[in-house]
């Protein structure tokens, strides 16, 4: 068979790995890691997902040692790519502080830009996440912003000097999969950094959706930790987003609105009266 | 209490009385922020601390940076999250 060599999916290989300001990663799924029941099932799932980079957030340490938040304990910081976010945080000010807190701590100087905007949503609030980001950039950091589906404000972040943008699916935590993928794929189109989905995907169908617009990755937490079965689940979205990838590279097929027969409509055998 | 009514704490002899995480605190006069962290059983290396809202990037710094009364100090690491 011509195409023998294809059949395999370890032989199929992503032609163009995902880089972000001109950091290759071995993976397009980016992993959060909070809300796991126990740290050894964190590490056992991130494995699982193949992502390379993930997240933490910014806390203070717990002096009266109640519960062993530390998440460094657990997670080799030479395996895995630390992306530290701003989560919780409600202005620019704010942001800007953790996100000199997360440098300080000496991995890199890559931030997940999160300003929210409202509580009950956790939408970004687009305005402080601008000045936040003018600011960081300035400072030498490499801004990942998470921000909603508008592409006035991902063009904006672009040009304010973010290293990639980071439209939601639908809101944090919430599952509800990709709500406007027309505002997805305009926003793909339209900027020449890196767009990585963040928030909102539920399941691996949702994961597999959003790399079909060609997005050049995911980012979610909740989607695998939140599952019955989170180690499952993150082997599910590592191949969900494998062949999301895929299907868009190989591009789908045109839609019809009728039906066109898949086998000869020739050959056919006589009726018999 | 002073004269505007605010209650002011009375560090004992030989004390220092700070903010460490938003909580009060009394250290020995004199102790240093490796000290704190020290006392804390906290490895310098896997924590960030923010003095008065400037952060303290050296940490070969730590030894060398004495408490004062009034610090605010914060001592922050990473955590799960998405």
């Amino acid at each position: 068979m011509a195409h023998a060599d294809l059949i395999s999916t370890e032989t199929l290989t992503d032609p163009q790995p995902l880089v972000i300001a001109g950091h290759e990663f071995r993976s397009r799924l980016m992993v959060g890691t909070g809300k796991y029941a126990s740290n050894a099932q964190m590490i056992e799932a991130i494995e699982a997902s193949g992502a390379e980079v993930v997240t933490v957030a910014v806390r203070r340490v717990d002096l009266d040692r109640t519960k062993d938040e530390a998440i460094l304990h657990h997670l080799d910081p030479d395996h895995f790519f630390l992306l530290a976010n701003t989560a919780g945080c409600y202005t620019a000010a704010e942001a800007i502080r953790y996100a000199r807190l997360a440098r300080a701590a000496g991995f890199n100087e890559w931030v997940k830009l999160e300003v929210i905007g409202d509580q009950q949503t956790l939408l970004p609030d687009t305005v402080g996440l601008l000045e936040a980001t003018r600011t960081l950039v300035g400072e030498g950091f490499k801004v990942l912003a998470y921000t909603n589906d508008d592409l006035i404000t991902a063009l904006k972040l672009e040009e304010a000097g973010a290293v990639a943008v980071m439209p939601l699916a639908s809101p944090i935590g919430s599952g509800l999969g990709m709500l406007n993928p027309y505002a997805i794929r305009t926003i793909k189109q339209r900027l020449s950094v890196p767009v990585i989905v963040d928030a909102g995907v539920g399941t691996a169908s949702d994961a597999c959706i959003v790399m079909e617009q060609g997005v050049d990755g995911i980012l979610m937490n909740t989607g695998i930790a939140a599952a019955q079965d989170p180690v499952r689940m993150a082997t599910a979205m590592k191949q969900a987003v494998e062949s999301g990838r895929h299907a868009y590279l190989a591009g789908r097929m045109p839609r019809r609105e009728v039906a066109v027969p898949s086998s000869p409509t020739t050959g056919m055998l006589e009726s018999r009266p | 209490m002073t004269e505007s009514g605010a209650v002011v704490t009375e560090a004992a002899i030989g004390e220092v009385v700070l903010t460490v995480n938003g909580a009060e605190r009394r250290v020995p006069l004199g102790w240093t922020l490796a000290d704190l962290l020290g006392s804390l059983q906290l490895d310098a290396r896997t924590v960030v601390v923010e003095r008065n809202g400037v952060i303290l990037r050296d940490r070969s710094s730590f030894a060398s940076v004495e408490l004062a009364l009034d610090d605010a100090i914060e001592i922050v690491h990473f955590v799960g999250g998405g």
